[in-house]
């Protein structure tokens, strides 16, 4: 047997006295002695309540009540003055566990015993360089030690910023005391009789207090940066499960948590909600019949915890709802998933869609912001999510609208864009990594070939449609653009149209088994002749590309043009 | 310059614009008859529900059960003038107090003068519930979690308002196809929503966002979609006299309330406030608030409806969703639980 471990604990109490007492009983029904610190801010009723209720206990002995401040020196001088009272009253105390009143111990005391035995010269003290740690809260990393804190920063965060920033203008560097070294880690600690002696009796120890009591969240750092000055040998893991979230507040534990908190192993876990009664029921765990050594594995606990983090840090991209409504350009991921937007394609290929819906494993739907109604693939009046197809509706949150669409299907979803739709999404496309934009431009003249229309309707239109191409265009040449954008003139595209197309499915999830072969074309046989008609009628065709033959125009107006 | 011309700073106007309701709603107090008055019994920490209402007797047995289970620990109602025995059924709980008024629901900005009232009157320092008889509360964890947990952590995390959208649920078939038992569960019924069919705008001068859509929208309103019903609601609110509701509970003052979303891609914290209008009682209620005339916008919602329904079309379509838990609304992104894990 390895020498006797005898365990003292001692327990921080805020608020919640009712729930602390019950706690402070399995700490002693477990046989550890219990050195209480109840802040002075708790009402002096409670207080009486939870003297009366542990009036029955042995071995619990009430420290010097502080009045105690997040993150404030008090903490350190409550520990202090508690474990002082603890290793005086029971001086056989051989470790000294911190914990607080809402910490709940999750496996048998007698456990805990048994894993301390193991090594008993070790201390278990979470306990890193301040230089090397990458997590901070409020985004001061060494200049925790290195200027002066004197304001809380949970309710002066204002003057406390301005406190910083001043004393960074001015230059202001404390000078840390010879011989220690900052380090930080969790409040929650189990150390060695003999280390945390040390620590408090150290002759040095005003010097030290001193300097702490002007550091930001000493009860984060006195201890750890003392541990690493006095102990022997640092086990630089907290033994009691404690996670916070971005803004420095730990974590509750509830009811639904029982499985995985069993799973996780800890020794101690914080903090419990107060009306979690089950879980109370439930912890901690009655005593096997040998004591059990095994060490804590928190890993899946903590996973859970980091990916709640990071919901509320960056949340899940292309989500748009009530407790989320990111500014432009900080959304995270503008959409949740890629999309393809072909321009022009419907316009050469008049069965362009379903030719594309047999030869992709994807949603291909019509023109999606097109001006007669959003058309859904099949031409439902209510389409993914229940979304109408009413243009009323659609253009009243255009953004909403696709980014629901893409992120209620399970497919990839394609649709067809042209200068005749609404132009409102250009700019969210264009800077979107997920978006694949495949244009033609001067595609839009090809249905007017057959159109019919008078020709000053054609010229009008014509005018309309190439500036709100032109606009479009602007938008995809410049700096700004994230998306994979493939433009092809009109003319470029004739010229091999199969060889563009194979190149846009390449990006796309093709079937397998998908017969080849091109859809039908429109005849472009007009279109020379209108563009000569156009340029005559003084409209400068500027988005078909030049590649056309002009058979008809006599050389004297060919040198004009150029 | 003439003195209408100069401009008010918007942090002005909405100071006194929130004056203006808080004494709009004090000078609504001689219009509240007290019919029983329990709120002796409010303790510090409790959590109470203000509901408004009109001849809803058959919905109250389960609304009651609801929100006793979630942990509401007592109920201020104001009856406005019911003549189908609410009023008698609400005086025996133990657990509410009971006010009675029959003056004009529209002139008392649908409702919310009454409440503002007893809000300010018994609200203070309270984690306060604002929700009409048909709709009910659903919070990441509802399951497993009683309210208090929520406003706990709502505590903890000093936030002071919990949003919670609109949320209108409808059923399978017609509307008057199944008829509504008092007492009984209305989701098993209405048990269908519509998925992802929500439009959001931000409102610069509340700060609050503004959404709207849904099934009502996507049937009756296609024509006009911006006078379509708003679904923003933020009905859970730590209460202090000096704030004050300013449309039903979409917004509040000071609008510090109303920003209860992330504008920088993460997600905040928010619920779902379930509908259960469209059942078999509905059709009868719209008929009669037709003739009331006491509605919003000149009743143009329930105009909207009667004509609707009259032509017989459900509201069901082949992508509703049926309601199962609070994880298929956080999965479809209705809802989230932030960083409560």
């Amino acid at each position: 047997m390895t020498p006797e471990v005898r365990l003292g604990v001692v327990l921080l109490c805020h608020a919640e006295l009712d729930a602390a007492a019950q706690m402070v009983r399995i700490w002693v029904s477990g046989g550890a002695r219990v050195s209480i610190h109840i802040d002075s801010k708790a009402p002096s009723k409670a207080v009486a309540r939870m003297q009366e209720a542990l009036s029955d206990l042995p071995d619990i002995v009430y420290s010097r009540r502080h009045r105690c401040n997040w993150g404030g020196f008090s903490l350190v001088k409550a520990t202090q003055d508690a474990a002082q009272l603890l290793l005086d009253s029971f001086p056989d105390t051989t470790h000294v566990y911190l914990a607080s009143g809402s910490c709940l111990p999750l496996r048998p005391v007698r456990d805990l015993v048994a894993f301390l035995a193991l090594d008993p010269h070790r201390d278990h003290i979470e306990s890193v360089s301040a230089y090397d740690v990458g997590w901070t809260v409020g985004g001061l990393n060494e200049e925790r030690f290195t200027l002066f804190h004197p304001l809380d920063w949970r309710r002066r965060r204002w003057l406390f910023d301005r406190l910083v920033d001043w004393q960074r203008a001015l230059r202001i560097r404390r000078r840390l005391p010879k011989g220690i070294a900052p380090h930080l880690g969790s409040q929650w600690w189990c150390l060695t009789a003999a280390t945390l002696r040390a620590i408090l009796d150290d002759p040095r120890r005003p010097e030290f207090d001193r300097f702490f009591r002007y550091s930001w969240i000493p009860d984060e750092s006195y201890f750890q940066t003392l541990a690493r000055r006095h102990a022997a040998r640092i086990e630089s893991r907290s033994l009691t499960l404690a996670k916070f979230d971005h803004d420095g507040r730990p974590y509750q534990l509830y009811d639904d948590h029982i499985l995985m908190l069993e799973e996780s192993h800890c020794f101690v876990a914080r903090k419990f909600w107060s009306g979690a009664s089950r879980l109370l029921a439930h912890f901690p765990r009655p005593e096997g019949t040998e004591p059990d050594t095994g060490a804590p594995q928190p890993q899946r606990f903590e996973r859970l915890i980091n990916r709640t983090v990071r919901r509320r840090l960056l949340g899940r991209p292309g989500l748009y709802m009530q407790s989320r409504f990111p500014r432009k350009d900080a959304e995270n991921g503008k959409t949740s998933a890629p999309y393809a937007v072909f321009q022009g394609f419907s316009d050469i290929f008049p069965d362009f869609e379903t030719w594309l819906g047999g030869l992709v494993d994807a949603d291909v739907h019509g023109h999606l912001l097109g001006p007669e109604m959003a058309e859904f693939a099949g031409r439902p009046r209510i389409g993914p999510g229940a979304i109408s197809n009413s243009t009323l509706t659609r253009d009243r949150d255009p953004v909403g609208f696709l980014t629901a669409v893409i992120r209620i299907s399970p497919r990839t979803q394609i649709f067809q864009f042209s200068p005749r739709d609404n132009q409102a999404l250009n700019w969210f496309m264009a800077t979107d990594p997920n978006a694949h934009i495949h244009v033609v431009t001067g595609a839009w003249m090809l249905p007017l070939l057959e159109s019919g229309m008078p020709f000053d309707d054609i010229r009008r239109v014509t005018a309309q449609l190439q500036r709100a191409e032109l606009a479009q265009l602007d938008v995809l040449n410049s700096v700004w653009v994230k998306a994979r954008v493939h433009v092809h003139e009109l003319t470029d595209f004739l010229a091999r149209p199969e060889a563009i197309l194979m190149q846009a499915l390449q990006q796309l999830p093709v079937k397998p088994a998908a017969a080849g072969g091109m859809p039908k074309m429109r005849d472009p046989g007009g279109l020379a002749n209108l563009l000569r008609r156009l340029r005559n009628s003084g409209l400068r065709p500027r988005l078909s590309g030049d590649g056309l033959p002009l058979p008809e125009t006599s050389p004297s107006e060919r040198t004009a043009a150029e | 310059m003439p003195a209408a011309r100069v401009p008010i700073p918007p942090r002005l106007r909405r100071r006194a614009e929130r004056q203006y309701l808080i004494v709009r709603a004090f000078n609504r107090r001689r219009a509240l008859k007290p019919v029983v008055n329990r709120t002796a019994q409010i303790r510090k920490g409790h959590i109470l529900a203000f509901v408004t209402m009109r001849n809803e007797r058959v919905r109250l047995p389960y609304f009651l059960d609801y929100y006793r289970k979630l942990g509401v620990d007592h109920f201020l109602f104001v009856n406005n003038n019911s003549d189908d025995g609410s009023g008698q059924y609400l005086a025996a709980q133990p657990d509410v107090s009971l006010w009675w008024t029959n003056a004009s629901y529209k002139r008392s900005r649908f409702g919310m003068d009454w409440l503002n009232r007893l809000l300010m009157k018994y609200g203070h320092g309270h984690w306060c519930l604002t929700v009409d008889p048909d709709e009910f509360l659903v919070y990441p964890h509802c399951d497993s979690r009683p309210l208090a947990a929520l406003t706990g952590w709502l505590d903890a995390s000093q936030r002071r308002s919990f949003p919670a959208m609109l949320l209108d649920m409808y059923p399978r078939g017609n509307i008057e196809d199944e008829t509504y038992e008092a007492g009984t569960d209305p989701f098993r019924i209405a048990s269908w929503f519509d998925p992802a069919n929500y439009m959001i705008s931000k409102n610069a001068y509340y700060g609050n966002l503004w959404i709207q859509g849904g099934p009502r929208t996507r049937e009756f309103f296609t024509m006009d979609p911006l006078a379509g019903p708003a679904l923003n609601k933020i009905p859970l609110v730590k209460w202090h006299w000096r704030y004050a509701y300013v449309s039903s509970t979409h917004m509040l003052l000071p609008c510090h309330l109303n920003l209860v979303y992330d504008e920088s891609g993460g997600e905040q914290a928010s619920g779902c406030l379930l509908h259960a209008k469209f059942l078999s009682v509905f059709a009868q209620k719209s008929a009669e608030e037709l003739d009331r005339r006491q509605h919003y916008a000149n009743s143009k919602e329930y105009k909207a409806y009667h004509a609707g329904l009259r032509r017989g079309t459900g509201l069901w379509c082949s992508e509703s969703r049926q309601y199962s838990d609070w994880r298929q609304l956080e999965d479809l992104g209705l809802i989230s639980r932030g960083n409560w894990a």
